[in-house]
């Protein structure tokens, strides 16, 4: 008796569209396009701050536009998400062990949201 | 099988990953206040060249910016592929050139202030 | 003890006379406390004796029933009727190529699963005379949640980049790698790195999560491919940067 398998195809475009799971993975990956673009907002920021007062005053009129509002919004919203995402799964690439025992993850994931809350605060009390 | 080379990537993936998470949502509150009409002091003119003019501060803007450009740029090639593209080298030529441009110009930039 | 009338659909496929795979449903009197492995059970006995599915233990140890319970990676024996509403879909497997029914093509995984070669490595040899390999319960610690893998595939079935990369070692066989790499008594892990450190090994692994959420056994193989590649990374780094530090 001859074999045919049959192989069922999948989608190298949508295949994320299939599964909620894989839905908040993409919603997770994607994120780095805001972190890119942010960082390179940074690196424009940084090349007007070089420049002088006037260039850098300019920088900051740019920013003060509805483009600035909108996509820092949806920038904040995707760094919080890639934050949480990125702390939540700590445990699983980073169990530490005690003994006979795994320190229990939302430890971990404690330790990391309370240090995230500790920094932002220092950052907000020394920035604004 | 030879072994891969991803670890050189994956490295600065890694760190990077973990100093965004840290500190941009702060950063992009600061921005965003700006953006608001808002400027925090850190923001303004003088605070900020101050920081910047600083060797420690240096420091911890190239830091910052290294990291998050290398680890956005290794990420978005994973999802360039997740997406369906398999020109894999090519992205990653694309990637990691846009992620050397933004750290020459960082150091560049840094060196002028 | 409750009894409900389930609608069954059951994705059929036979190689001699099909060209593609197409649904069949079978009206199946469910008792409440059954598994979706009894309602097969009950089509196989009652219905159609022509319907081809694998299984043996009934008890989520053999890792055999392995399939797609409304769109989830299942084992049938752990898939409770009174989890489901009155309509039950059941497919092979994805991500593996259909034998006949329910039946899955396996031998690619058992190929990768050799490959990653998951028994013990003895740093030394010794005699039996010469005593046990002694191991404390810390050093058991390490690497026991890997132990309880069944291999049946679930994480494949669940793992988008098996799906879409097909070469990728995958979830379940990184995981024993690294279950035998922990091992305090194995001196192994370089063999397995030239397997596991390539390009078809972990770092096809985007870190999706989806094999840990789906194992029936609670094995977290994305916790594990996420410590390969820590691991991978140092060894890299220390080899290129360090050549001079010996392992």
């Amino acid at each position: 008796m001859s074999r045919k398998p049959y192989i069922r195809e999948i989608s190298k475009t949508n295949w994320f569209f299939s599964q909620p799971r894989y839905m908040r993975y993409m919603a997770r990956e994607v994120t780095c396009i805001f972190i890119l673009v942010y960082t390179i907002l940074l690196v424009f920021a940084l090349k007007n701050l070089a420049q002088g007062p006037e260039a850098y005053a300019e920088f900051l009129e740019a920013l003060n536009s509805p483009l600035g509002i909108l996509f820092n919004l949806a920038a904040l919203v995707a760094a919080v998400y890639h934050s949480t995402s990125w702390f939540n799964v700590t445990p699983q690439a980073m169990p530490i062990q005690r003994g006979e025992e795994f320190v229990p993850g939302n430890i971990i994931v404690g330790a990391h949201y309370g240090g995230w809350v500790v920094i932002s605060l220092i950052v907000l009390f020394l920035g604004v | 099988m030879a072994k891969s080379n991803k670890p050189i990537f994956w490295g600065p993936f890694a760190a990077g990953g973990t100093i965004t998470a840290f500190v941009t949502p702060v950063l992009v509150l600061l921005t965003l206040f700006a953006a608001l009409g808002f400027v925090p002091s850190l923001l303004t003119y003088e605070h900020l060249h101050a920081f910047a003019a600083n060797w420690l501060g240096k420091l911890v803007i190239f830091g910052v910016i290294l990291l998050s450009l290398w680890h956005a740029a290794h990420r978005l090639r994973v999802t360039v592929h997740d997406l369906g593209v398999r020109a894999d080298g090519m992205v990653a030529i694309v990637v990691y050139f846009i992620a050397s441009l933004g750290t020459v110009a960082t150091l560049f930039y840094l060196l002028r202030i | 003890m409750s009894e409900r009338q389930i609608q069954l659909e059951v994705l059929r496929y036979n190689p001699e006379t099909d060209s593609e795979p197409r649904f069949q449903t079978y009206s199946v009197p469910c008792l409440n406390e059954w598994v979706v492995l009894d309602a097969l059970n009950y089509v196989k006995d009652n219905l159609d004796t022509t319907l081809s599915y694998r299984w043996s233990c009934h008890m989520a140890v053999c890792g055999s029933c392995g399939m797609m319970v409304n769109g989830e990676p299942k084992l049938a024996c752990k898939a409770f009727i009174h989890e489901y509403g009155d309509q039950i879909r059941v497919e092979p497997l994805a991500n593996f190529p259909i034998e006949r029914d329910l039946v899955t093509v396996v031998e690619d995984f058992i190929a990768k699963l050799a490959s990653v070669k998951p028994y013990l490595i003895p740093k030394e040899d010794k005699p039996v005379s010469a005593g046990e390999f002694k191991q404390t319960p810390a050093q058991l610690l390490t690497f026991k949640q890997y132990t309880l893998c069944i291999n049946c595939m679930l994480c494949y079935a669940a793992c988008p980049q098996y799906g879409l990369v097909p070469e990728f070692i995958g979830p379940a066989a990184i995981a024993l790698a690294h279950r035998y790499n922990q091992d305090s008594r194995d001196g192994g892990r370089d063999e397995r790195q030239e397997v596991i450190a390539s390009h078809e090994g972990v770092w096809e692994c985007s870190f999706v999560g989806a094999c840990s959420e789906v194992c029936p056994k609670h094995v977290d193989p994305a916790g594990a491919l996420q410590q390969v590649k820590v691991a991978s990374t140092i060894d890299w780094y220390k080899e290129h940067l360090m050549p001079w530090v010996k392992k």
